[in-house]
């Protein structure tokens, strides 16, 4: 294994992989993964891939950039990139992340004392190629070359790096390594940011170059944005679909449901991740039970893209993102509800709730709060009775970062979970300090050619560690365990990571949202509404 | 020498008060930009600032005036400043070095204010040893630190394989320079002639521009040297004492919620008018556009009709 790349050469002019990632040399794992012979080997990329798209930096490609195919194509590509670097630093067409974007480039003294937080960094074995500088280091040394125009002196002072494709291309890639948990930046002394540094290279690269995975772009916030929805549900699916959804949850309860759509005037509208109807019903079914039963004034709308949260442009496009969050809000407005309330998605909380908060004036600023808060509040109200003892099996939660670190909000769900099961346990560390599921910035739904090795070997070894290490008592099969991750994102991650490592089938670790778990703890449904089943 | 002292001691200063100023207010000046919130936040109520809580736990937060807990964010911030704590806890090793520079030029800086003091208070001429023992204690105390403190720190850029590979030869040069600066000053008070006015009284006469005050070729060296070091400082990575109050305040911790009418939602008012000119085709930007139409605009949508 190559482990001492350094950043000229992500200039280097071959296509030869920069750095090629072992399991050998990756962070252990505890029992029942505690050898590396459990662990899978990886799917290579095939000749085909390789040759069709920009494959130069490790053993993954998760953005399929075509290849260029003749020196013209090249430079014009490079020209491209440098308008759009230009036009990162101007405030016309970046004011909405200028200033941390200038401080991070002027002011990281390099002392790394970001990389142990990271999990990348850490998960892969100390990978010079994930350390969170590695990245902006060289976006700090193109900012002072090309965007100062500094000369001699500046290459003194800032260091040298050579612009051309095959640097570019692999800054596309790389720019794709980062879950964005941020957890770097708070251990930073001076304030420094290496994820916004992502955030940002990721923006360049859409808004100027049209790069982006196809997953988040194409398939994700233009379809939403298109029919409604990333799931590709239109109006009259999603309501099918949630009657369907109704009709399940009343036969399993005992209690009748029925989900309101497009009620005028109701206290709260409540905007799910489509992603949950679609792959994890009982979820948008526990919802509607609970509110049904608190007696909450709610409906959803059936408005363009308002019953979907999700908005991926907060990961990769700053157009894309406002044109979301601005749906969301015309349609709380159209409603007249006294509040938005967003469902167990980590990133449409943070998105609606603090990045849009400044974009969102007049009529449209309206509140928007969060689904853990209104949880807990329900089972605080007294008007549903509970039975801790039906959820008498281990409980560990997991902190999704975009509403824990990046949000604060730490202890609602927690009053629930301390609550409603007994055996509940924390993982190590955890609130604002947790570690991301590495499925975080758009991972956990793209699986473009081998790039889910990627996503499990590395992005999301250091949950899985934390999760067996909170399980660790009672590893084995014979007890049934409840990861809680309130986040669909999260959850997404952590399915496709469980299925990976067979931890259900050997282990019987189930994961799920939190909705379930108060469902599955209230005296008036019928007991057992919670499946031990996988899906 | 006393003259080239002074005016290098002058002009030092006025450079490095001028161009630390500029780029705090090319800071300030820049756009307000979107909320990017990093928890804990310091000035939320304790109880929640305690484990990293925010407003957002609260049911209806927006009923609720926010009112900043700035006990809880100094209890933050001086630890920081004073003993570089976000260092301490998460880049131990570092911290040694980092921490005898740092706390070389804090007790430089503690010096200097303290002979300006003596010398607007009482003057020169009046005899005081129990300062003067002080100031030339803390005076040792600020060249030996920051000498050891640098040469760590170079140390460990040299020969630390993570910080050697992001190292680049002006941070090499920035610590050989501190040392260098602080080595001759040292020097010159070693090597003072028997003559030599007191530091008092230099401060005094520098303060006065009191020619007669003598000082040697070596202090004056030191002195030049030190003045060059200051004015240099602002057009470097250095001003993080000026980057962080940005970085934590207006970034980390800011925490406002927008209110309608508010100066944050009008400046970003006047944002939504500028026109960009990104030329990626879905964002739909021709650079007559402004942000508003450009974001109230569905180009997927366009595109099916």
């Amino acid at each position: 294994m190559r482990r001492d790349v350094k950043i000229r050469d992500m200039s280097r002019p071959d296509r030869e992989p920069l750095t090629h990632v072992d399991n050998a040399n990756l962070m252990p794992l505890p029992a029942p993964l505690e050898t590396t012979a459990k662990d899978h080997a990886w799917t290579p990329l095939s000749a085909r891939v390789k040759q069709q798209y920009e494959t130069g930096l490790d053993d993954t490609c998760a953005v399929s950039v075509p290849q260029a195919k003749t020196p013209e194509e090249e430079k014009a590509l490079v020209a491209k990139f440098l308008s759009g670097l230009d036009k990162l630093f101007t405030r016309e067409n970046n004011w909405t992340f200028l200033e941390p974007l200038i401080l991070t480039m002027e002011h990281c003294t390099r002392c790394q004392t970001c990389a142990e937080s990271c999990h990348l960094y850490e998960a892969s074995g100390h990978n010079e190629l994930y350390r969170p500088i590695f990245r902006s280091e060289i976006l700090r040394r193109l900012y002072f070359k090309h965007v100062k125009h500094g000369g001699f002196l500046s290459a003194w002072q800032h260091g040298e790096i050579e612009l051309n494709w095959p640097m570019v291309a692999r800054l596309i890639e790389l720019s794709y390594r980062c879950n964005l948990c941020r957890r770097c930046a708070q251990t930073c002394p001076i304030g420094a940011d290496n994820g916004l540094v992502t955030h940002e290279l990721r923006k360049l690269f859409s808004q100027e170059m049209g790069i982006a995975p196809k997953e988040i772009h194409e398939r994700g916030s233009m379809l939403q944005l298109k029919v409604g929805s990333s799931t590709g549900m239109t109006p009259e699916v999603v309501k099918d679909n949630i009657a369907f959804i109704d009709e399940d949850i009343s036969a399993r309860s005992g209690i009748t449901v029925r989900t309101p759509w497009d009620v005028e005037g109701a206290d709260v509208l409540l905007i799910h991740n489509a992603g949950e109807i679609m792959a994890w019903p009982e979820n948008p079914g526990s919802f509607a039970l609970l509110l049904t039963m608190a007696g909450v004034s709610w409906t959803m709308s059936s408005e363009l893209a308002a019953y979907d949260s999700i908005n991926y442009g907060v990961w990769y496009d700053d157009a894309q993102f406002a044109r979301v969050a601005l749906k969301h809000a015309e349609a709380a407005r159209k409603l007249k509800v006294k509040k938005i309330v967003i469902g167990e998605c980590g990133h449409a909380h943070k998105a609606l709730s603090v990045i849009a908060d400044r974009l969102l004036a007049g009529d449209l600023a309206i509140p928007r709060e969060s689904s853990l808060v209104l949880l807990r509040d329900i089972v605080m109200s007294g008007k549903i009775r509970f039975d801790a003892s039906r959820n008498q099996f281990p409980v560990t939660l997991h902190d999704p970062c975009n509403e824990v670190r990046l949000m604060g909000i730490v202890e609602p769900q927690r009053e629930i979970v301390r609550l409603l099961c007994p055996q509940f346990r924390e993982m190590e560390p955890h609130g604002v300090d947790n570690y991301c599921c590495g499925g975080g910035s758009g991972f956990a739904i793209m699986s473009g050619h081998n790039f889910p090795d990627w996503r499990f070997h590395v992005a999301g070894r250091k949950k899985l560690q934390q999760v067996l290490n909170a399980f660790a008592d009672c590893i084995g099969p014979e007890t049934p365990k409840y990861l809680c991750a309130p986040c669909s994102n999260c959850k997404g991650q952590l399915r496709d990571l469980l299925a990976y490592y067979d931890l259900w089938e050997q282990n019987r670790i189930l994961y799920g949202g939190l909705a379930e778990l108060i469902v599955n703890a209230a005296v008036d449904v019928k007991p057992g509404s919670l499946e031990w089943e996988w899906h | 020498m006393t003259i080239a002292a002074y005016l290098g001691i002058y002009l030092g200063f006025a450079i490095f008060v001028c161009a630390s100023v500029y780029r705090a207010v090319q800071y300030a000046r820049l756009p307000v930009h979107l909320r990017w919130d990093l928890y804990p936040v310091p000035h939320e109520e304790a109880r929640r600032a305690a484990y990293g809580g925010s407003y957002f736990e609260t049911t209806n937060w927006w009923t609720r005036p926010q009112k900043p807990n700035r006990i809880g964010e100094l209890s933050v911030m001086v630890p920081e400043i004073t003993f570089l704590k976000a260092l301490w806890e998460f880049n131990r090793k570092l911290w040694y070095a980092s921490y005898l520079f740092h706390g070389g030029l804090y007790i430089t800086f503690g010096c200097a204010v303290l002979l300006i003091l003596r010398a607007l208070l009482a003057g020169a001429s009046v005899h005081s040893p129990v300062f003067d023992i002080t100031c030339r204690a803390l005076g040792w105390v600020a060249v030996i630190t920051t000498i050891a403190g640098s040469l760590a720190l170079l140390w460990r850029r040299v020969r630390d394989p993570q910080l050697k590979n992001y190292t680049h030869r002006a941070d090499l040069f920035n610590l050989i320079f501190f040392a260098m600066t602080y080595a001759v000053l040292g020097i010159s008070f070693l090597t003072r002639p028997a003559d030599a006015s007191s530091t008092a009284a230099f401060v005094r006469g520098l303060l006065t521009f009191d020619t007669s005050v003598r000082v040697s070729a070596v202090l004056a060296c030191g002195l030049l040297l030190a003045s060059a070091l200051l004015a240099y400082i602002p057009f470097t990575h250095m001003t993080h004492f000026i980057a962080k109050y940005f970085t934590y305040h207006t970034v980390r911790w800011d925490d406002r919620a927008t209110v309608p009418g508010s100066d944050v939602a009008a400046k970003v008012q006047g944002y939504l008018a500028y026109k960009p000119t990104w030329s990626a085709p879905h964002v739909a930007a021709d650079g007559k556009k402004t942000w508003a139409e450009i974001v109230t605009t569905n180009p997927p949508q366009e595109v099916r009709k």
